[in-house]
């Protein structure tokens, strides 16, 4: 232990993971909608940092780009055009009683999972080792070419799913919606 | 420049003697290696029309067109390069793989493949011209050209297949285009159950394409037709496996040929897609689709023809392909319908390209499936020309068109001759070519026992349907455009768009059956031939003067006689315009009863019985299983009962009482809410995940 | 760096976003936890990959289908809230008990 507080890259992680728990733990907890989805960034930068220490730049910046950049924005589109209510609100999570019952649930997922992985590579040591961009691409259009392409169908699927879900019904007789 | 293309990267491949001059075979170079181009553009193009077409200025024909005259440039381009120095080389790309067999996407570039890039492309670049003017107006305009475009598309992936997967896709491609093509008018209830008619008996009939495929690809262990075909090279002593299934891979896959090429029995489906619009009748009539069979054929034929392999198929094959030629073109002569007549013209030709292929005559199969796609879809647009300016498609609708509409008058004489065989036009060089090799193979060449002989009725059904085909035409170009007009309104010439693709269709029509004149000209021969296994058959190496005659005496004789019952009398020209012989009337009238049977010796007998079946196991067996059932239930009961009534009843009624709490306890659970149900399901998958982990 | 601190985490991420999924009430917020769930994973993905010196960089390109499959749930997501608030004038999920006939 002694020896892993020494490695300055171990520090940074720190650094990172402290906040990112931090605001993690905020985000689901916040009685503020709005300062949910901030938290929400916070928590989703700091994973890009934990990227970049690891070496996975182009991940990192994706993350960067489409979870902090769009997906955050729909968020908080989402919660305007549903008209969530903006102030302090007590009503946006379940009585303590479900509290209770989800943190246990939560709690004993948590350490399921802490004792079943680190029981198997909790001691390997990692190296990070930076990823070129060009590798990812390399790999990503011939070796992943096929889960890329069906990606690609998922994504339009999403698109047409999401205009025709989120369209309003034509009225009957209106020229312009139809 | 085109040579200069050939001839650089020129790698001999091959320098065997075998039936054909022995050429040395190039790659073809940048021509060749830039040839996937010929599928892949089509393809691409009928996805763009359908998105961009209704944008563009003539509404997506435009897009159409293009791809269309890219395709005969492209084809007339590799068939010169392939006339001055044979071209055959497969190319492959690797996609995916079954264990040991690698699946392969590729394009075959050699002489069977040049010559039907060149056949489509040309034939289809006319009937696109065409079908502006003659679809102009419709209401799934654009849509029409998307699926036109993928029909032609699929037809060229199916033809530049260098292995089975990639044929069987091309094949299914053409199938279901097909179906949409023919269900183009699917508002009325009879054009749909025609398209379904079509998707159905071919559907049928590529069973045996696929297992007749995996057979044959399975014994080799390659889909590559290369492969397979070096495999046949090499003799049966060498590929065991597949000499032994030789005989039903054979069949299986003549049978796939069968549906799409539509040879009797299977050829119900033909006349009925006469229900799409007439250039889609033209395409898939001349260039496209009918011909695939014949080309699968073509393909495998050296499988046919060695000694040790499917050699016995090859009598099946003559005499499908006889009973075809002759028994469809007798129900050409009782149609009224001027497409159902060509219709049943096809068939006719058909029969005599199975025919041929049948009797070891590989080139004069494939060169008169190459001059009939000329003339026929010459014929098919002529026909439409005739019913756009009618209105109707019944031959009593029409008559006396010559006079208003010259131009198509004029190339559909000279289709019909072509048709006919009539020297010097198309169709009699590649049609004595065919009567010659079903002689030779009644001479010399043993089709499996006795082919001799059953090459000989072969010749005789040969010879007599020359003299139908030429009656049925002379018919059909007497009642359209002689004697009196007998339809409502005026009729007048098409417009320009569609007579000059009747024009350009003309002019080969006339003149490529010079391109193999035996002893003379010899470009088809070495077009076809130039392929990498050779194909050892046996093609005229001079005139077959008996057979020359008697073909042309036959077709003559058909046409004279047309012309004294339906010709000069003008008078009596519309009581004649069918001929009722008593007792073949009827039959030619209902197609021998074929549709009936299937839907009443097969379909019915299916439905029927099998439903009747059903209905009386249920009424009897099950019944009386239930009933017995029931009965000893009631006996064992009262017995049951007095023991029941003792001491079983107070704990029924307390495990009943119990179940009863538990289920209102369990019933709270049961609140709607997903998150609860979310709750329960992480408890319960963290208290089984958590059991393994701690078993382990 | 050893696996283990990026393995823990990564379940204290997760269990978080389940913990959020399981107690929030209004819809939106539900999906915001399910995207730290989604998060939680790509750093095991990330780890793992550069643990095991991946030579065709699987985990890196897993994660980044994670992240298209993710925006993608957003989106469908968001667009099904919109539609309930539509029809029902709420987001909330427990009044969402349609489940129960």
């Amino acid at each position: 232990m002694s020896d892993w507080i020494t490695h300055p890259e171990n520090w940074a992680f720190a650094l990172i993971a402290l906040p990112m728990l931090l605001a993690a733990f905020r985000a689901v907890t916040s009685r503020n909608v709005v300062h949910s989805v901030l938290y929400l960034v916070v928590a989703l930068a700091a994973t890009a940092a934990l990227f970049l220490l690891l070496g996975a730049e182009f991940v990192a910046w994706s993350v960067v780009l489409v979870y902090i950049g769009a997906v955050v924005v729909l968020f908080l589109f989402g919660i305007m055009i549903t008209r969530a209510p903006l102030g302090m609100e007590t009503e946006l999570s379940h009585s303590n009683q479900t509290k209770i019952g989800a943190a246990l649930v939560s709690g004993a997922l948590f350490a399921l999972v802490t004792v079943a992985t680190v029981r198997g590579f909790g001691e390997e040591e990692i190296v990070a080792n930076p990823t070129r961009t060009g590798e990812i691409g390399q790999s990503m259009f011939e070796r992943f070419v096929i889960p890329f392409e069906v990606v690609s169908v998922v994504l339009l699927a999403a698109l047409i799913g999401g205009i025709v879900l989120a369209r309003r019904d034509p009225v009957e007789g209106d020229e312009a919606l139809q | 420049m085109l040579q200069l293309l050939a001839t650089a990267n020129a790698a001999l491949l091959a320098t065997e003697e075998g039936g054909h001059a022995a050429e040395a075979l190039s790659d073809g170079g940048l021509l060749a290696s830039m040839a996937w181009l010929i599928p892949v553009v089509p393809m691409v193009a009928a996805f763009a029309i359908v998105f961009y077409g209704k944008r563009m200025p003539y509404k997506g024909w435009d897009i159409a067109i293009a791809v269309m005259g890219f395709e005969a440039l492209y084809g007339t381009a590799l068939l010169l390069a392939h006339i001055a120095n044979p071209i055959a080389h497969d190319f492959q790309i690797e996609i995916a793989r079954i264990g040991s067999m690698p699946i392969e996407w590729g394009w075959a570039v050699d002489g069977l493949s040049i010559m039907m890039y060149f056949l489509v492309g040309v034939v289809g670049f006319f009937v696109f011209l065409y079908a502006k003017g003659y679809m102009e107006g419709d209401i799934r305009y654009t849509w029409f050209f998307a699926s036109f475009t993928l029909f032609a598309g699929g037809m060229l992936v199916l033809v530049s297949a260098p292995n089975m997967i990639q044929l069987i896709v091309g094949w299914e491609l053409v199938g279901v285009s097909s179906w949409l093509l023919i269900g183009h008018y699917w508002e009325d209830h009879a054009n749909s159950s025609a398209a379904i008619k079509a998707m159905i008996t071919n559907k049928v009939a590529d069973v045996g394409l696929f297992v007749g495929a995996i057979i044959v690809s399975m014994s080799v262990g390659s889909f590559r037709f290369s492969d397979i075909l070096h495999a046949v090279e090499t003799g049966a002593a060498e590929a065991p496996t597949l000499a032994r299934y030789a005989f039903w891979a054979g069949l299986a896959l003549f049978i796939g040929a069968m549906g799409k090429s539509a040879q009797f029995p299977l050829h119900v489906w033909l006349p009925d897609a006469m229900a799409g619009p007439t250039p889609v009748s033209s395409l898939m009539h001349a260039a496209t689709m009918v011909t695939a069979g014949v080309f699968l054929v073509g393909r495998m034929f050296p499988f046919y023809l060695t000694e040790g392999f499917a050699t016995e198929v090859r009598s099946v094959i003559i005499i499908v392909g006889a009973l075809t030629l002759f028994l469809t073109g007798l129900i050409a002569l009782v149609q009224d319908d001027i497409k159902k007549v060509l219709a049943y013209s096809t068939l006719s030709q058909l029969g005599y390209m199975t025919a041929a292929m049948g009797a070891g005559a590989y080139t004069a199969g494939l060169f008169h499936l190459f001059t009939h796609a000329f003339f026929k879809a010459l014929l098919f647009l002529g026909a439409g020309s005739a019913i756009h300016a009618v209105h109707s498609n019944n031959m009593s609708d029409m008559g006396g068109l010559k006079k208003d509409m010259p131009y198509t008058y004029w190339t559909f004489v000279i289709g019909s001759l072509a048709l006919a065989g009539i020297v010097p036009f198309a169709g009699f060089f590649s049609k004595d070519e065919i009567l010659a090799s079903i002689r030779y193979a009644s001479g010399e060449f043993s089709v499996a026992d006795g082919g001799g002989s059953l090459a000989s009725i072969v010749l005789v059904l040969a010879i007599s349907g020359a003299f139908i085909t030429a009656f049925y035409m002379a018919r059909t170009v007497f009642l359209t455009f002689h004697g009196e007009y007998k339809g409502d309104g005026h009729p007048h010439e098409s417009p320009r768009i569609m007579w000059v693709p009747l024009v350009g269709l003309a002019v080969p029509s006339a003149v490529i059956g010079l391109i193999n004149i035996p002893g003379a000209t010899e470009v088809f021969t070495k077009l076809v031939g130039g392929r990498e296994i050779p194909v050892l058959d046996h093609h005229a190496e001079s005139f077959d003067v008996a057979m020359l005659l008697a073909g042309l005496a036959a077709a003559l004789l058909g046409i004279f006689i047309g012309w004294r019952i339906w010709g000069p009398d003008k008078e009596t020209q519309p009581a004649r315009d069918t001929f009722r012989i008593p007792l073949l009337y009827p039959l030619l009238e209902n197609k021998y009863y074929i549709d009936d049977f299937y839907m009443d010796g097969v379909i019915r007998p299916i439905r029927g019985p099998v439903a009747r079946a059903i209905n009386w196991t249920n009424g009897y067996v099950l019944d009386f299983i239930i009933n017995g059932a029931g009965l000893l239930a009631m006996s064992v009961g009262k017995v049951v009962y007095w023991f029941d009534q003792r001491g079983v009843d107070g704990a029924i009624n307390a495990s009943g009482a119990v179940t009863g709490a538990g289920g209102g306890m369990l019933r709270l659970l049961q609140t709607g809410k997903v998150q609860q149900y979310a709750i329960l399901i992480f408890a319960a998958t963290v208290i089984m995940v958590g059991g393994l982990v701690i078993w382990f | 760096m050893i696996l283990g601190q990026f393995i823990i985490l990564g379940a204290a991420l997760f269990s978080l976003g389940v913990y959020g999924v399981l107690t929030r009430r209004n819809a939106v917020l539900v999906l915001l936890s399910v995207e730290l769930m989604l998060a939680a994973v790509n750093i095991n993905f990330v780890a793992f990959d550069t643990y095991a010196r991946d030579a065709v960089a699987g985990g890196q390109i897993f994660s980044l289908f994670v992240i298209a499959v993710g925006a993608a749930e957003v989106g469908i997501g968001l667009a099904i809230i919109l539609l309930i608030f539509r029809n029902r004038q709420s987001a909330n999920v427990d009044e969402l008990d349609l489940m129960k006939l």
